[in-house]
């Protein structure tokens, strides 16, 4: 029983990459396995997580529910590809560090894709907006406090003593509900 | 810097997919898949493998029948305890017979995990299945048993008792009798678990990569196990995707089998667990029923408790019965009682084991006691903080001895603290006073809102030792390591910073490394909030005497007295004299009399040295090369950090929702290292109380199959379903370490069900007796 | 958790494609988004020999508005269609389809397709009264959302079929539109859900009122609740119906009675926004103009 395999060529972070495998590889396990860029983590393989998730032409997706070959030709940004080359953080990695938005760092690369993507989109979320833009993405560590933070400390929409109000704030309640109705 | 909330160091790395986990290692090596029982518990009649065999890429394939000697044997019992008369563990691979889903049955090696899996799925094994035991009822009938020679299920039966709880019960002007329930839940780290072994034969050796909280014990258990010398063996945990408890049981079944495989094979195999395979053979945590009867007076003073547990621990007990002697313990909280009486039944069942998860039996203790405060409250009509303040140990009582054993066989002696203080802290933060009037606005709105508070007690930082091993090198780089393992508390940001200010360096010279043995072989691991308290005093203390050297050649070299000599910024001078100073790396090539002048600062030193007497050896008697110093800390006791938190929850009158609208905590933790990491701690720990009490539950039907083994059926929350968490600290140093510091790593989720529970019953007006409790649960009560 | 193997079809074009399903007759399974065949994939609980992956048929990547409704192509991905579909109904409902990450992947058509009574666009669809067009070797086909829905994660696709497009007909002038769900967690499959439309004649007057409910039968469930609208003060009485109606499966997350409860109080919710919205004056935001949509 040999498979057939295929040569699978993307561009990863820039620059071509390709590399042979079989249609059923999976995104994540060939960016991981094939092209050594295991900075894309994998927690679920049923895409409830997000660790797994990249950017595909610049939008987020689950690299655990896409097959490597259905991408192929396309353009897939890992969290290796997000600092500058020359290694300075980007502005949301570095606001992941100032706000301690990271424990393990497991969840983390899918977290700063998925933030990327939205900032991008959306340059001035309102917190009701970024909890709705993260919100296919697990953290067991970190309870989500200092992620929210971090995301919020690049919002231009809010106002920087809103944030330093935020931790203590007694009227502002958000709960689990305000943004799933 | 002590003290200081700087960023972490290990964030750089992680932050740009620079981190290493364990399924980052080893991209050539062959993988390891398992064939799981599908059944809870039966009899294995056949296996047959020939599928398989034309797999493309099929390496080999395992049975029990193919592990020789002690690969074979059962796995061991890592906590024995003479209560726990009848432990049991499981094989590697199930021989004969299969007790949960999930069990181990096959192993497989293939090129890859696809293959792996493919090879796995065709292989026949056919079971007689027998009858089976789910739910802690069904277990204490004994009806039927989940091992033949364990009569009754019970695995252990364990009183702690302090005077005589039913006679004051019996005398006291008040009692009232409940049962509570508390289901299972996981400690559910986003990276599974997982095993990579490079097998040496030109050396004989073997390297283990395990995604673990011990390497040390993993390393023994491997050398025993393997038949090798530990000398041979190296065991390293890379980075590791949180534990959270779980990861703490070693060895697991595949820590053997993997190392050995390759071994055999003469190639390197890995195993990461998937999602699937952590809910059915990993382990879980919780479930516990707990009969109560309490006795009290007019003031809402507890005359008598007297608690019945019975303890699901699984299909068997690898961990022995940690978790229920802490729930045992641990239930007594901040109080003082006048009598004490628990009675642990801990029982088997036909699911996966039971072993530690973050808070280890005490949220369910904290559940048992927080609610009794509460029926006490109601029964007297009393204010539910004021009953817990009339019972509180009072700050000149330290130590108070409980009269009990804890859980690493000592007395349980708190050694400090302030309970009134957190009580008032957590009644201000949470505004439980002015709630009244919040709640006739809410209730004039048509909306439902109730108020929640408990309290809680932490042993932390347990013994016996960790040791610590500082070392400076003739750049001037501090290399610190210990051989705990780290699962992102920021322990190397945090032993830094203990680095550096016992040795008066920048922290940006300090690397730390943790959980790798061939930098530190004795260890005892990361769990039972103990790393900071452990290693971080142990480190201090490896600093202490390695300051203490480095200052003795200096003295030396500047000709001045120790005693007169500082260091700071890498630099040791004498005191008032900051011109006569000589560079700590110096001193590390000073401590070595030989001297090839490999670096600059080789050549530098000689301006400084001091020819020894021709009369004596180079090297003192006593004395060792090189800057290093190398201390344990091993303490009488555990440390004992306590805390107080708070909730207001609102419960939609339509729809049975519970939303959280605000969660405050009041924390003790001693003196705090880096408050940035602590309260990060916090966050995670509350987050995941939040997601016992609301949303996570291990769903198993009477046949013993998990209904809800994946992410879109056990219910962890995403940041939607968490609130804004508001903290407050208070400091109260413990007198039992040099640093004055007690754990904070499991806190935040101990007492959050019995917060959520009692601020549920404020706003339903009914008894709150099981957790969690989910939308669907509110309704069916609100119907009763 | 890795998919088992499979033969591997890409092909270019809508021919190529029912070519390739022909072939692979019921060992086929056409693959668009992924996003609920993966899971099953990687879980093992599917294996297809034959997968028809269509994501380089450019042809079905399409949204057109058309004058009657939106036509949504079998490769437009659910973001894109709550961006541009300029359907208030469907951009209300993708709001509470997954999280963002799933829907710049996973297909509306692809949804329908899997027919999950828990999902949010097979109870659009059908309370819409919108269709599905099928094709294969042997021609074309156009189902109904009324007979699509077969069963529990059963449509009315044969072996060698394949959804190219669904037509959801947009809604008159003076209507509303809402929808509702409940669900454990943001994101998850809702527990119970409601989606409802409401229409007004000139005098305001209700002269159509539907709801298309989700995660209570075994198919999306339409209910025609205009005689209880249009009487004043029988909404009560349009409630107990539509509990009376639903037929739900308690499971681990809810019970039967519970989301029988929910479905009612989802229910009126939903038509009260809906009339609410069909009365507000103002641009009729509902309208739909011809053409492909502009993103």
């Amino acid at each position: 029983m040999n498979e057939r395999v295929y040569e699978i060529g993307l561009t990863v972070n820039g620059v071509p990459r390709s590399a042979t495998a079989p249609a059923r590889r999976l995104l994540s396990d060939f960016l991981r396995h094939d092209l050594g860029l295991t900075g894309t983590h994998v927690g679920c393989e049923h895409g409830v997580c997000g660790c797994c998730t990249v950017l595909l032409d610049g939008d987020p997706v689950r690299s655990c529910l896409t097959f490597a070959i259905t991408v192929e030709g396309r353009e897939v940004t890992t969290v290796e590809g997000l600092a500058d080359p020359d290694g300075t953080l980007s502005p949301v990695q570095q606001a992941f560090q100032d706000s301690h938005g990271l424990q393990c760092g497991f969840c983390t690369p899918g977290f700063l894709c998925t933030v990327t993507a939205l900032l991008r989109d959306n340059p001035a979320p309102t917190e009701a907006e970024v909890l709705e833009g993260i919100s296919g993405n697990l953290c067991r560590c970190t309870g989500y406090q200092n992620i929210i933070k971090a995301v919020l400390s690049l919002s231009r929409g809010v106002s920087r003593t809103a944030q330093e109000n935020g931790a203590g704030n007694a009227t502002t309640q958000r709960g689990s509900g305000d943004h799933v109705r | 810097m002590f003290g200081e909330p700087i960023v972490r160091v290990e964030d750089p790395r992680l932050l740009t997919g620079q981190g290493r986990y364990l399924d980052d290692l080893g991209r050539g090596a062959l993988a390891a898949a398992f064939v799981r029982s599908p059944y809870a518990h039966a009899r294995i009649t056949g296996i047959d493998v020939d599928g398989a065999l034309d797999v493309d890429g099929l390496v080999a394939v395992y049975t029990w029948e193919d592990l020789p000697g002690r690969v074979g044997e059962p796995l061991p019992l890592l906590i024995p305890h003479p209560a726990l008369t009848h432990g049991r563990t499981a094989y590697p691979l199930a021989r004969d017979v299969v007790r949960h889903v999930g069990e181990p049955v096959v192993m497989v090696v293939a090129r890859d995990r696809y293959l792996a899996e493919d090879a796995a799925g065709r292989i026949q094994v056919t079971y007689q299945p027998l009858p089976v035991v789910v739910g802690i009822e069904k277990s204490a009938s004994a009806e039927y048993l989940v091992h033949d020679d364990v009569p009754g299920n019970v695995g252990a039966f364990l009183v702690q008792e302090v005077g005589d709880a039913p006679a004051a019960i019996d005398a006291a002007p008040h009692v009232l009798e409940f049962r509570l329930d508390i289901e299972r839940s996981a400690s559910m780290p986003l990276e599974g678990r997982g095993v990579y072994a490079r097998w040496d034969a030109d050396d004989e050796s073997l390297r283990v990569y395990s995604s673990t909280q011990t390497s040390t014990s993993v390393r023994m258990a491997i050398a025993a196990k393997l038949g090798l010398p530990p000398a041979k063996v190296e065991v390293i945990a890379p980075d590791v995707g949180g534990g959270f408890g779980v990861k703490i049981v070693h060895p697991w079944p595949e820590e053997v089998l993997v190392p050995w495989a390759a071994r055999l094979l003469n190639q390197e195999v890995k195993w990461a667990e998937d999602r699937r395979e952590h809910f059915v053979s990993s382990a879980h945590e919780r479930g516990q029923v707990q009969f109560v009867r309490v006795g009290f007076d007019d003031e809402g003073r507890v005359l008598g408790l007297d608690v019945k547990i019975l303890h699901d621990h699984g299909a068997y007990t690898p961990y022995g019965i940690i978790i229920p002697i802490i729930t045992s313990t641990q239930l007594l909280g901040p109080y003082k009682l006048g009598a004490y009486r628990a009675e642990v039944t801990s029982l088997y069942t036909n699911t996966l084991i039971v072993t530690p998860y973050r808070g280890a039996g005490r949220p369910q203790g904290v559940f048992c006691m927080e609610r009794t405060m509460d029926r006490i409250a109601a029964h007297l009509h009393l204010d539910r903080i004021d009953v817990r303040a009339a019972n509180l140990i009072q700050p000149d009582e330290f130590p108070y001895d409980q009269g009990l054993i804890f859980q690493d066989g000592r007395p349980l002696i708190y050694d400090s603290g302030d309970y009134p203080a957190l009580l008032r802290k957590a009644r201000d933060l949470i505004g439980w006073d002015s709630f009244g009037s919040l709640r006739a606005v809410a209730t004039a709105e048509g909306r439902r809102i109730g108020i929640g508070f408990a309290c809680y007690v932490e042993g932390t930082g347990v013994g016996p030792y960790e040791g610590g091993h500082v070392e400076v090198d003739s750049s001037g780089r501090v290399h610190v390591s210990t051989g705990l393992t780290s699962q992102g508390q920021g322990h190397q940001t945090v032993f830094a910073q203990i680095a550096a200010a016992e040795l008066g360096v920048p922290i940006s010279d300090v690397q730390v490394t943790t959980g790798d043995t061939r930098r530190f072989g004795y260890a005892v691991g990361t769990f039972a909030s103990r790393a900071a308290v452990m290693s971080g005093n142990a480190i201090a203390l490896a600093c202490r005497r390695l300051k203490e050297k480095a200052l003795r050649i200096a003295a030396e070299a500047l000709e001045a007295d120790p005693r007169d000599l500082e260091i700071a910024d890498g630099q040791v001078y004498v005191r008032g004299n900051p011109s006569a100073s000589i560079p700590l790396r110096t001193v590390a090539v000073l401590s070595n009399p030989l001297r090839y002048a490999f670096d600059e600062e080789a050549q530098r030193a000689t301006q400084f040295a001091t020819g020894s007497s021709p009369d004596e050896p180079p090297i003192a008697p006593g004395e060792e090369p090189g800057l290093e110093g190398k201390d344990y800390y091993s303490p009488v006791r555990s440390t004992f950090a306590a805390g107080a938190h708070a909730a207001i929850v609102e419960t939609d009158p339509d729809t049975a929702e519970i939303r959280i609208l605000r969660y405050a905590v009041v924390h003790d933790c001693g003196r705090l290292i880096n408050p940035r990491i602590v309260e990060g701690q916090i966050h995670g720990g509350v987050a995941q109380g939040i997601a016992g009490a609301l949303y996570e539950k291990m769903e198993y039907d009477s046949d013993g199959q998990l209904l809800n083994a994946s992410f879109m059926d056990f219910l962890m929350p995403y940041a939607t379903e968490i609130p804004r968490i508001e903290i407050d600290h208070l400091e109260t140093p413990s007198p039992l370490n040099p640093l004055g510091i007690k754990g904070a790593g499991e806190a935040g989720v101990i007492p959050v069900s019995a917060v959520i529970a009692s601020a549920i019953e404020d706003a339903e007006g009914f008894e709150i007796s099981a957790m969690p409790i989910s939308p669907d649960d509110l309704f069916r009560l609100r119907r009763h | 958790m890795k998919p088992p193997p499979f033969d591997y079809h890409a092909p270019r074009t809508l021919g190529e494609a029912l070519d390739a399903l022909a072939e692979a007759g019921g060992d086929g399974k056409v693959l668009a988004g992924g996003q609920s065949l993966i899971p099953l994939l990687n879980m093992r609980l599917a294996a297809p020999g034959q997968l028809i992956d269509i994501n380089r048929v450019a042809a079905l990547d399409t949204l057109v508005r058309e004058p009657g409704g939106i036509r949504v192509g079998a490769l437009a991905r659910h973001s894109r269609v709550e961006r541009s579909s300029g359907h208030p109904l469907l951009r209300q409902a993708l709001r509470h389809v997954a999280h963002p990450a799933i829907r710049n992947r996973g297909t509306v058509v692809g949804s329908l397709a899997h027919a999950d009574p828990a999902a949010e666009l097979p109870a659009v669809l059908a309370v819409l009264g919108g269709w599905v067009e099928v094709a294969s070797v042997s021609g074309t086909r156009t189902i109904p959302a009324a007979s699509f829905f077969a069963g529990p994660l059963e449509s009315a696709l044969l072996p060698g079929e394949l959804a190219v497009s669904a037509f959801f007909p947009s809604l008159p002038p003076r209507s509303g539109s809402a929808f509702a769900e409940l669900a454990r967690r943001h994101g998850d499959y809702a527990l119970a859900g409601v989606a409802a439309v409401v229409e007004l004649d000139a005098s305001g007057a209700v002269t159509s009122a539907r709801i298309g409910c989700l995660g209570v039968a075994a198919t999306p469930l339409v209910l025609d609740l205009t005689p209880y609208l249009m009487a004043s003060g029988a909404f009560a009485d349009a409630v107990a119906y539509v509990r009376e109606r639903a037929e739900p499966d308690g499971d681990i997350h809810a019970s039967a009675g519970y989301r029988r409860h929910l479905l009612g109080l989802l229910a009126a919710r939903t038509l009260s926004e809906a009339h609410a919205t069909a009365s507000s004056p103002g641009p009729s935001a509902h309208r739909i103009t011809g053409g492909t949509t502009d993103e």
